[in-house]
C-alpha cells in the first residue's frame, strides 16, 4: 500500500507552540481569586498519629483554610483500586489503596498530613512549618527479605502480615524438565529502579463556578476521562458538570496515570467549599515522596538447559516491593512475570512471586513496568547459560528464539490485561543479525584484544527482549471535518509529550486527504470527548491510533457519499487529495472539503429523513489482545580500569514496533526511552535509610543521566505487522528503556572478562563496579590458588 | 521548595554589610553568588532571617596584579575567574580548577569567595586556595586581618571568618618557576561534587629534581586536605611514574580519612584517591615548562 503521509517523518504539528514557550501546562493556568495550597507531609515513614496540631497555622496571616483527614468527613475515603489483579488461580491479593489524608496511622514518608490553603504558596508552606504532627514512630518496614519475617513490623495492622500478594503461575512442568536438563543454572539477582523524574511534576487547579454549577479541573493526569468520572461520582456530581483538563504534560512514564493521587481528591474538593479556584504544583523534594516509584525486586531464579544451549525451562521465585499500598493491583510484578520469557521458546516455566508492603512511597507502572526486572533475569540467564556451555552468546539467543511460524504464540500464562499471554506476530533473527552487524560483533574481539594493548578496556553487550504493549479495553476518536476545509480530530487520550498531534494526524490525513497541519487535534480534555480509559502501556498508537483510523475511515465513507451524490460519480471514482474530494482522470470535477461539509451541514431548506448532519464519525476500537513487540539493543562501552568510570562508545537499538506511523517521532521514543534505562542502569538510585527515609530526594543527589552521558543512538527497524489491527501498529513507548540493564551487565561483564566478572544486579555505578570487580579477582585468584593447591596434592 | 520569611538588605559598601552582619548576629547571613545558600534557603535546610547581599558592592569585584601577587575580589564570578588573561598567566591551577565547577550558568552566578566562604569540602576552590597557600582577607568591626589558607578552613562548612566579618579578596603568591600545576577529579556526570579530586603542583629545581611538590585533595574528608608528607617524600626525586605514584598511594593510605555517603565508600574513595592524586601529580609533572 503506498501511503502519502503513514510512515513519513512529518516535522511535529505542536513543536512551534513547545519550542517557542506557548503552550499551555499546568502552571499556566491561573485564574482570578485564585488561592494556593501546600501539603504537611509526614517526616516520619511509619507512625502512629495522635493528632495534629494546626492552630499555631491557623491564626497565621494569609492562611484561608487547613484540613486535615478529620474535617473531611464522609469524604474521606480509601483511594479505588485502579487495577483488580488478574483471574489466576488459587492467588492472594490483599487490597490495600492510599488515603487523601493520613488518619490514626502513618505509612510511608511523604504521606500528606494536612493540606493548607493561603494566599500564596510561599505563606502556605510557612503555616506547614507551624503545624505540629503529634506520632509516635514504629519501627520501618524498609527491607524486602525482612519485610516477610514473622516478627516484621506491619504496614498495614490489620494483615497478618507484609504480604500484600502472592502469585503462582506456571506452564508444562519444570521439575521434570529440570531432571532432564544437562545443564541448570541458579543465580540471585536484583533489580532495582527509580522516580520518573519527569520534567514536570504533578499538578492540580480546580475551580468550582457557583454561577454555573460547574468544575473545572487541570491535572498532570494521563487519564482525563477516569478522573472526570471519578471526581463526579465522589463529589455527587453529574459527569456533565466536571470538566477535566489535561493540558501539555512534561512527561507522563506511567506515575501520572496513578489514580487518585491525594491533591486530585482534595483540590477540587477545596475549590467546592471555599468557592474559589485552588493550585496546588508539585516541587521537586515532594515529587520524591509523593509521585509513585518503581523499585526493586529480588529474584532466585535458575534456568534448564540442553547441551545444546537450548532452554528447556526456568523457575523463578521473586520478591517484589509494592510499597505501602497497591493501588496499581499487579501490573508491574504481572510484567516482570510474564515478560521474562522474552523473544525465547521456553517450554516449561514456573513462576512465583510475592509483592510486599514496606514503609516507602506507593509502586506502580513507570516506563517499562516491571519489564526490566524479567529481561535482566533471562538475559542473564542465558549470558551464563552461553559461558557455561561455550556457546557464543548471539548463537545461544538465536538457538532459543521463537520461529515466525510460531506466532501467535500463546505462553499460557496470564498477562495485566487479564488475557493469556499471546504474542501476535514477531520475526526475531533479522533484528539480532541486524545489530550484531551494527555494533560490529564479529570483529568486536579484535578491536577488544587491540585497545587492551593500549590499555583500554572495552566491553560489548547484546540483548533481546520483547514489550507487551497496546492492551486494551479500548479507545475513540472523533474526526470532523470543518466548514473551513479544516479537521478536528478529538480523543480522549491525554498526551504528555509523544507526539500524538502529528502521528493522530498522520493517520486521519491518510484517510480523508487533507494535509497535516490542517488537522487540529484534541486530546485530554472530557469536554471533546468523553470515552476513553488513558495512556499507558505503550497503547496511544495502537488503541488510540486504531480508533482514530476508524472515526476516519468513517468520514471518508460520508465524503464520498455526498460527493458521489453532488458530483455524479461512483464513490470508486472517486479520490480524496489535497483538501478536496474529485472525480479520478477528471481533477476540474472537484468539490472542497470545507464547501462539502457546508452542504453536508444545511441551515435553511430539508434533509432527507435520517441525515446526520456533517461530515463527522466517532469510532472506537478495542483489541482483543495486546501487541508484542520486539528489539534488539547493542553497546560497546570503555571502562576506566582504575577509576571504573564508564563510558558508552556506541549504541545500536534494532526495533520491531509493527508499521511505523513516524519514524522521527519513533526515534525520539527510543532515544528517551535508552536515556532513561541508562539512568537506571548506571546512575539513578533511590537510597533508604533504615528509617524509611529517602536520603537523596534531590535531583543534586539522584543522578539523572544528562546530555553528556547518553550517546548518539543508532537505530534501524524491522517491520512485523501486528495481524490483530488493521494499522498493522504495535506500542513502542517503553522499548528504549526495557533491555538497558541487561545490556550494561553484559557488556562489564565483557569488559572484565579476564576476571570472570558475573554481574547480578542492577542500579551499577563506578563505586559499586569497584567492589564487583575486587571481589571477582579475589574470588579468581583464590580459585587459581586452590587450583594450583589441588594438583600439587594429587601429585603428593 | 519555598524559603521561610527573611529581610534583604543590598548594601553599597564593605562597612554598611559589615555594619549589617554585625547588627543582626547569627541571624544574618551574607549572599554572594547563592548557588548554595538559596537552595538551602529553599529546602528550608538554612533559614537566616536576614540577608545582606553582597552583589551591589563594586569594591569586592574584580582581579588586580598587584606587585607579584593575584588579588581576586571574593565577589568576581566564578566565570570571570575562569576567563581571566590574568589568572591564567599567574594562577595556572586556578585556571584549570575552574571549569571543572559546576556548569557555566552556576559559575555566571558563583563567585570566588562565595565558595571558599562555604567550605564545602567537596568544592575545588578551597583545595586550589589550599594548594596554591593564598591568603584570604577578611573585614570586620574592628578592621582588616589576613588568613592563609591553612588556617581557614577549620570543618565541615566552618571557616575562620566571624559572624560579623566578611571575606573581601583572596590573595595568589606568584608560582615559583619551573612550576606545572594540575587540577583532576572524578565526578559522576560533567558539572557533578566529585566523588574525590586533587589540586597538584610540581617545581622542579635547575637539577630536574623536585624542588618542592603539593597534593591537595577534595572530597575526602571535612575540609580539603593536604598531602604533606607524601609530598615532602618526593623532594629530591626525580620524576618518575613509580615515584609520583608511590607518593599518591602514601598520601591516599595515611593521610586521608574519608568516610560512607550515598555517592561513594570510604574504601572506594580511597582507592580514588591514589588514582586522581597520580594523575594530578603526573599532569603537574608534565606540565612543567
Amino acid at each position: 500500500m503506498s501511503t502519502r503521509f503513514f510512515g513519513k517523518s512529518i516535522r511535529r504539528n505542536e513543536d512551534p507552540r513547545l519550542l517557542t514557550g506557548r503552550a499551555l501546562f499546568l502552571d499556566d493556568v491561573s485564574l482570578p481569586g485564585m488561592l494556593h495550597v501546600a501539603i504537611k507531609r509526614s517526616d516520619v515513614a511509619h507512625g502512629k498519629l495522635n493528632g495534629i496540631d494546626v492552630d499555631a497555622a491557623r491564626s497565621r496571616p494569609g492562611v484561608v483554610a487547613i484540613y486535615t483527614a478529620e474535617d473531611l468527613g464522609d469524604y474521606w475515603q480509601p483511594g479505588p483500586l485502579l487495577v483488580p489483579p488478574p483471574p489466576i488461580e488459587g492467588m492472594e491479593f490483599h487490597e490495600r489503596t492510599q488515603v487523601p489524608l493520613a488518619k490514626d496511622k502513618i505509612r510511608h514518608a511523604g504521606e500528606p498530613l494536612a493540606v493548607v490553603v493561603a494566599e500564596n504558596r510561599y505563606l502556605a508552606e510557612d503555616a506547614c512549618d507551624d503545624i505540629f504532627a503529634d506520632v509516635d514512630d514504629l519501627a520501618a518496614v524498609v527491607d524486602l527479605e525482612e519485610a516477610l519475617e514473622s516478627e516484621a513490623p506491619r504496614v498495614h495492622d490489620d494483615l497478618d502480615s507484609n504480604l500484600a500478594a502472592h502469585v503462582v503461575q506456571t506452564k508444562g512442568d519444570y521439575p521434570s524438565a529440570r531432571t532432564e536438563a544437562a545443564h541448570v543454572i541458579q543465580r540471585r539477582l536484583l533489580y532495582d529502579r527509580g522516580v520518573a523524574a519527569a520534567l514536570e511534576g504533578r499538578g492540580v487547579v480546580a475551580a468550582w463556578d457557583e454561577r454555573s454549577q460547574q468544575l473545572n479541573v487541570w491535572d498532570t493526569t494521563q487519564a482525563p476521562i477516569p478522573i472526570r468520572g471519578g471526581l463526579a461520582a465522589m463529589l455527587g456530581l453529574s459527569e456533565s458538570q466536571v470538566r477535566v483538563v489535561a493540558p501539555f504534560i512534561g512527561g507522563g512514564f506511567g506515575p501520572k496515570i496513578m489514580m487518585f493521587y491525594p491533591e486530585e481528591v482534595l483540590l477540587p474538593w477545596i475549590s467546592m467549599r471555599l468557592g474559589r479556584p485552588v493550585k496546588w504544583i508539585e516541587d521537586r523534594q515532594e515529587s520524591f515522596f509523593s509521585t509513585t516509584h518503581e523499585r526493586g525486586q529480588i529474584h532466585e531464579a535458575e534456568m534448564a538447559l540442553d547441551d545444546n544451549g537450548r532452554i528447556l525451562g526456568v523457575q523463578d521465585f521473586f520478591l517484589h516491593d509494592a510499597g505501602a499500598y497497591a493501588p496499581y493491583g499487579l501490573t508491574v510484578p504481572i510484567n516482570s512475570q510474564c515478560t521474562l520469557l522474552g523473544p525465547y521458546e521456553v517450554p516449561n516455566y514456573a513462576s512465583e512471586f510475592k509483592a510486599v508492603f514496606t514503609n516507602k512511597p506507593i509502586v506502580t507502572p513507570y516506563r517499562g513496568a516491571g519489564r526490566q526486572h524479567g529481561v535482566f533475569v533471562m538475559e542473564r540467564l542465558l549470558d551464563i547459560a552461553a559461558r557455561k556451555l561455550g556457546i557464543d552468546r548471539v548463537e545461544i539467543r538465536r538457538r532459543n528464539y521463537l520461529r515466525p511460524d510460531q506466532f501467535p504464540h500463546n505462553h499460557e500464562i496470564i498477562y495485566q490485561d487479564f488475557a493469556p499471554l499471546t504474542y501476535d506476530s514477531g520475526n526475531y533473527e533479522p533484528a539480532l543479525n541486524r545489530a550484531a552487524e551494527m555494533i560490529g560483533y564479529d570483529d568486536f574481539a579484535a578491536a577488544k584484544a587491540s585497545a587492551a594493548a593500549e590499555g583500554r578496556s572495552l566491553g560489548l553487550g547484546i540483548v533481546s527482549y520483547i514489550e507487551g504493549t497496546g492492551i486494551g479495553p479500548y479507545e475513540g476518536a472523533r474526526v470532523t471535518v470543518e466548514a473551513s476545509g479544516k479537521v478536528n480530530l478529538a480523543t480522549g487520550v491525554g498526551t504528555q509529550g509523544q507526539g500524538h498531534f502529528t502521528s493522530f494526524a498522520q493517520i486521519v490525513a491518510e484517510q480523508i486527504g487533507v494535509d497535516v497541519s490542517n488537522i487540529r487535534v484534541v486530546t485530554g480534555d472530557t469536554d471533546q470527548f468523553h470515552w476513553g480509559c488513558g495512556t499507558f502501556a505503550s497503547r496511544g498508537a495502537v488503541v488510540a491510533g486504531n480508533a482514530c483510523h476508524a472515526a476516519a475511515v468513517g468520514v471518508r465513507k460520508k465524503i464520498l457519499k455526498l460527493a458521489s451524490e453532488l458530483l455524479e460519480a461512483a464513490e470508486d471514482d472517486l479520490e480524496l487529495i489535497d483538501g478536496t474530494v474529485r472525480v479520478r482522470g477528471t481533477p476540474q470535477s472537484a468539490i472542497p472539503l470545507g464547501e462539502l461539509a457546508q452542504k453536508a451541514n444545511p441551515l435553511r431548506g430539508a434533509v432527507k429523513p435520517g441525515t446526520e448532519p456533517g461530515l463527522e464519525a466517532t469510532d472506537y476500537f478495542g483489541p482483543k489482545s495486546g501487541t508484542t513487540a520486539s528489539g534488539v539493543h547493542a553497546m560497546v562501552v570503555e571502562v576506566d580500569r582504575e577509576t571504573f568510570d564508564v563510558n558508552i562508545r556506541r549504541y545500536v537499538v534494532v526495533h520491531d514496533c509493527g508499521r511505523v506511523i513516524n519514524p522521527m517521532i519513533l526515534e525520539g521514543q527510543i532515544q528517551g526511552g535508552v536515556a532513561q534505562g541508562i539512568g537506571n542502569a548506571f546512575y539513578e538510585q533511590l537510597h533508604f535509610a533504615d528509617n524509611g527515609q529517602i536520603m537523596n530526594a534531590s535531583f543534586m543527589d539522584y543522578l539523572l543521566p544528562t546530555a553528556t552521558d547518553v550517546p548518539n543512538i543508532e537505530g534501524d527497524h524491522v517491520e512485523t505487522p501486528s495481524p490483530w489491527n488493521e494499522l498493522g501498529v504495535k506500542g513502542a513507548g517503553e522499548a528504549g528503556s526495557i533491555p538497558v540493564g541487561a545490556l550494561f551487565a553484559q557488556a562489564l561483564d565483557d569488559a572484565f572478562s579476564d576476571v570472570e566478572l558475573e554481574i547480578l544486579e542492577i542500579p551499577l555505578s563506578p563505586n559499586r563496579l569497584y567492589e564487583l570487580v575486587e571481589d571477582a579477582s579475589t574470588q579468581k585468584s583464590a580459585a587459581q590458588k586452590s587450583a594450583v593447591q589441588n594438583s600439587a596434592e594429587v601429585k603428593r | 521548595m519555598k524559603p521561610a520569611p527573611f529581610e534583604y538588605f543590598a548594601p553599597e559598601t564593605v562597612d554598611e554589610a559589615v555594619a549589617l552582619l554585625a547588627e543582626h548576629g547569627d541571624e544574618a547571613k551574607p549572599l554572594a553568588g547563592g548557588q548554595s545558600l538559596i537552595p538551602a534557603m529553599n529546602f528550608r535546610l538554612a533559614r537566616p532571617s536576614v540577608l545582606v547581599d553582597l552583589s551591589r558592592i563594586s569594591s569586592l569585584q574584580g582581579i588586580h596584579q598587584v606587585n607579584d601577587d593575584l588579588v581576586i575580589g571574593a565577589m568576581t564570578r566564578q566565570r570571570d575567574v575562569e576567563k581571566s588573561s590574568l589568572v591564567k598567566a599567574g594562577a595556572p591551577l586556578v585556571h584549570c580548577a575552574m571549569p571543572l565547577i559546576a556548569h557555566p550558568q552556576i559559575r555566571n552566578q558563583g563567585t570566588f569567595g562565595g565558595s571558599l566562604a562555604h567550605a564545602d569540602p567537596a568544592s575545588e576552590l578551597p583545595a586550589v586556595a589550599l594548594a596554591l597557600d593564598a591568603h584570604l582577607k577578611l573585614q570586620g568591626p574592628g578592621g582588616e586581618r589576613i588568613v592563609a589558607a591553612k588556617d581557614f578552613f577549620l570543618a565541615l562548612f566552618e571557616t575562620a571568618v566571624q559572624p560579623d566579618e566578611l571575606l573581601t579578596a583572596i590573595t595568589l603568591p606568584p608560582p615559583m618557576p619551573r612550576t606545572g600545576a594540575a587540577f583532576q577529579e572524578l565526578s559522576r556526570r560533567h558539572g557533578d561534587y566529585a566523588l574525590v579530586g586533587a589540586a597538584a603542583t610540581i617545581t622542579l629545581g635547575t637539577d630536574g629534581k623536585i624542588r618542592n611538590a603539593r597534593l591537595v585533595f577534595m572530597s575526602v574528608g571535612e575540609i580539603p586536605v593536604d598531602a604533606v608528607v607524601a609530598t615532602q617524600s618526593l623532594v629530591g626525586e626525580k620524576v618518575s611514574d613509580e615515584v609520583l605514584r608511590a607518593a599518591a598511594r602514601q598520601a591516599a593510605s595515611e593521610e586521608i580519612d574519608p568516610t560512607n555517603d550515598i555517592h561513594a565508600t570510604a574504601a572506594y574513595r580511597r582507592h580514588l584517591a591514589e588514582v586522581i592524586g597520580f594523575r594530578a601529580l603526573r599532569q603537574a609533572a608534565d606540565r612543567v615548562a
